[in-house]
């Protein structure tokens, strides 16, 4: 199967104050298409700078990305935006939902940037919203919506685009329990349903959902391991 | 047309979150506003005016006759330096010997006839006076022509009138209307400075011009007002009409040259005396508008020069609030360019916003003139026009700082920010 990502050598220095700081220090890393992966670490690790690289936000200081065979670590602004609009899905801990926005606005905001006319986007947003189980919280705002319904409102704006890869960024981080299981239900089904997804924890039992875990330290793979310790649904 | 679309799409959605920005921010906003609004409603407040006055002018322009200018001792209007106006002091007197010698030598107006007037408000029929002083005005049998003015009821002066200064007089209907409320007036003698003299005649209305009435007036044969109201001051004023517009220059170097020559003014000297004309009293007016225009003008730059400062400021605000929403709205695939259209649209929106206060309130300043004058009210499309362009200009003048730091925010950083 082809690579959907692939990262070669990928180092990401920061000057802080005249001092280099290694973020990432030469990654190594090849993910295929409909993997479940987790990304652990302590603080400091490197954690979100290789979100943030996988995610187009950031470009490598060194070495070669490559994204469904485009070259990301070439790309300028405007193809960075244009792969994180069509090809990338970002939840984060936080939400980062517009605060002024309904929750169907929210979710048609990438479809604006997508170019997509007004009646496709809305069809497109409810049908996401829909999807993790909205329907009648769509003109709400965000402070209008619990924790939990944030997120699955940015679960619904990661996905309206079909993007090839969804990165959660401790996705269950600032929900209570309850609620935490209930996004981790819905990454877990997307997963079934083809979805590749890649989650950002330093919780082991948030981890233990994917497949695969990547032990992050000093901006190196300490590990990287194959789990399988969920039980899988069949389909 | 796919990047059409999507230009619409970033604009429309940039219009969005200016009203969104400008809903959350309402007294900021006002404020920001307010800048522009002055500053436009300076401008076009200023030339909505000055249309006004010049369409009044030019409806108005019937003050004299048709080809007709007038020989007189000093111009209507003075825009001369101290000097000048004493070298106007000290020119000699248009005399009625003067008058009588130009009309005997020119050969090519249709007429020349002559006119002076005086203030005079002692002026009264049995125990109605005036309040305050009519333009008392020496005539002859041309000079309803020469003011333009046309006879409601009577008769005009006759050449005899004027030849054996017959105690006569012909009223405009303002003093009409205070002498003579229910009453016929021919026939009937007023008194002026105690003196009677019978109402031959009453002019139609003719209204306003400048703002001041022009039926306000009492008229006696010149030869009277000669005798009975000249003094060392008085120069009279000789009206030449032309036989057509085509004759009109032709005519008005004649009368030029036999007035050179009358008054014996040097070769290579300037006239001792001063043409008025319809075009000559335009020209004046449009270099007196045209120096407001340049005023209002100026004013107007500095004005809206600081409503774009503060746009700009504002704007930066806006930026620096909303960084956290860049860095999201980047995340989900906006580009710079996206990023840049929208807070410039909303710099745009919020100047063309204060832009159409400003020139709303401007063309109903503006038109207050009118209401004083008299006059219909002026809409000036093309100030208008220019307004709002010139408040894009600013919008995006001011604008494309704070849209550009926007822009360029990095999208990790702007994620982080709280």
């Amino acid at each position: 199967m082809a690579d959907l990502i692939s990262l070669k050598e990928i180092k990401r220095y920061y000057d802080v104050g005249g001092e280099i700081v290694r973020a990432l220090d030469g990654i190594d890393l090849i993910i295929e298409p409909n993997e479940y992966i987790s990304i652990m670490g302590p603080s400091g690790s490197g954690k979100s700078t290789l979100m943030n690289m996988i995610g187009c936000l950031d470009t490598p200081t060194k070495g070669v990305y490559e994204f469904e065979g485009e070259l990301v670590h070439e790309m300028d602004d405007n193809q960075l935006a244009s792969i994180r609009n069509r090809k990338i899905g970002f939840v984060f801990q936080t939400f980062n939902l517009l605060p002024k926005a309904t929750a169907l606005r929210n979710v048609e905001v990438p479809l604006i940037y997508a170019n997509i006319s007004k009646s496709e986007r809305i069809e497109k947003a409810e049908k996401a919203l829909n999807a993790v189980g909205l329907h009648d919280r769509m003109h709400h705002k965000p402070n209008e919506l619990s924790g939990g319904q944030r997120q699955r409102v940015a679960i619904a704006r990661a996905l309206v685009n079909d993007p090839s890869i969804l990165l959660a960024d401790e996705p269950t981080g600032n929900l209570d329990s309850k609620s935490g299981v209930e996004i981790m239900k819905i990454l877990d089904s997307l997963h079934d349903d083809g979805n590749t997804i890649i989650l950002v924890t330093h919780e082991e039992y948030i981890a233990d959902h994917a497949d695969r875990t990547i032990n992050l330290f000093d901006g190196k793979i300490k590990e990287d391991i194959k789990t399988n310790k969920r039980i899988r649904v069949s389909s | 047309m796919a990047k059409f679309s999507h230009v619409n799409s970033t604009i429309r959605e940039g219009f969005r979150m200016a009203i969104e920005a400008i809903r959350q921010n309402k007294l900021r906003s006002i404020l920001t506003l307010l800048g522009i609004s002055i500053g436009v409603f300076s401008v076009i407040g200023v030339m909505t005016a000055i249309r006004t006055l010049e369409s009044s002018v030019n409806s108005q322009l019937d003050i004299l006759g048709t080809n007709t200018f007038t020989i007189n001792k000093s111009p209507a209007i003075q825009i001369h330096g101290p000097g000048g106006n004493r070298k106007i002091r000290q020119r000699k007197n248009i005399t009625y010997a003067h008058y009588e010698e130009i009309k005997r030598k020119a050969k090519l107006p249709l007429r020349v006839s002559v006119l002076d007037g005086t203030g005079e408000r002692n002026i009264r029929y049995k125990d109605k006076t005036l309040k305050k002083s009519a333009e008392l005005r020496g005539a002859d049998e041309w000079a309803l022509r020469s003011i333009n003015a046309y006879l409601a009821d009577g008769r005009n002066f006759t050449p005899d009138d004027i030849r054996f200064a017959r105690n006569v007089t012909i009223l405009g209907p303002d003093i009409l209307d205070i002498l003579f409320p229910f009453e016929d007036p021919l026939g009937k003698a007023i008194k002026i400075k105690g003196i009677d003299y019978t109402v031959i005649g009453v002019t139609e209305r003719k209204g306003q011009a400048f703002g001041q009435s022009q039926d306000y007036f009492v008229l006696i044969p010149i030869s009277l007002y000669i005798q009975r109201f000249s003094n060392r001051w008085t120069s009279l004023g000789i009206v030449f009409e032309a036989e057509s517009a085509d004759m009109y220059e032709k005519t008005m170097d004649e009368a030029i040259g036999l007035m050179r020559v009358i008054r014996k003014v040097p070769v290579g000297e300037e006239n001792d005396f001063s043409i008025l004309s319809n075009e000559e009293l335009m020209e004046t007016f449009a270099g007196f508008t045209g120096g407001i225009k340049i005023f209002a003008g100026s004013v107007s730059v500095i004005a809206l020069l600081v409503a774009g400062i503060g746009i700009m400021n504002i704007m930066l605000v806006s930026v620096t609030e909303r960084i956290k929403e860049i860095g999201i709205r980047k995340a989900i695939g906006a580009t710079r360019r996206d990023i840049l259209t929208q807070f410039l649209m909303e710099a745009i929106f919020l100047s063309q916003f204060g832009g159409v206060v400003g020139v709303i309130l401007g063309i109903a300043g503006g038109n207050v003139v009118a209401i004083v004058l008299n006059v219909p009210a002026v809409v000036p499309m093309d100030w208008a026009f220019y307004g709002m362009a010139v408040c894009s200009l600013i919008g995006i003048g001011f604008g494309i700082y704070p849209a550009w730091r926007a822009a360029n925010l990095d999208p990790i950083e702007s994620l982080r920010f709280e």
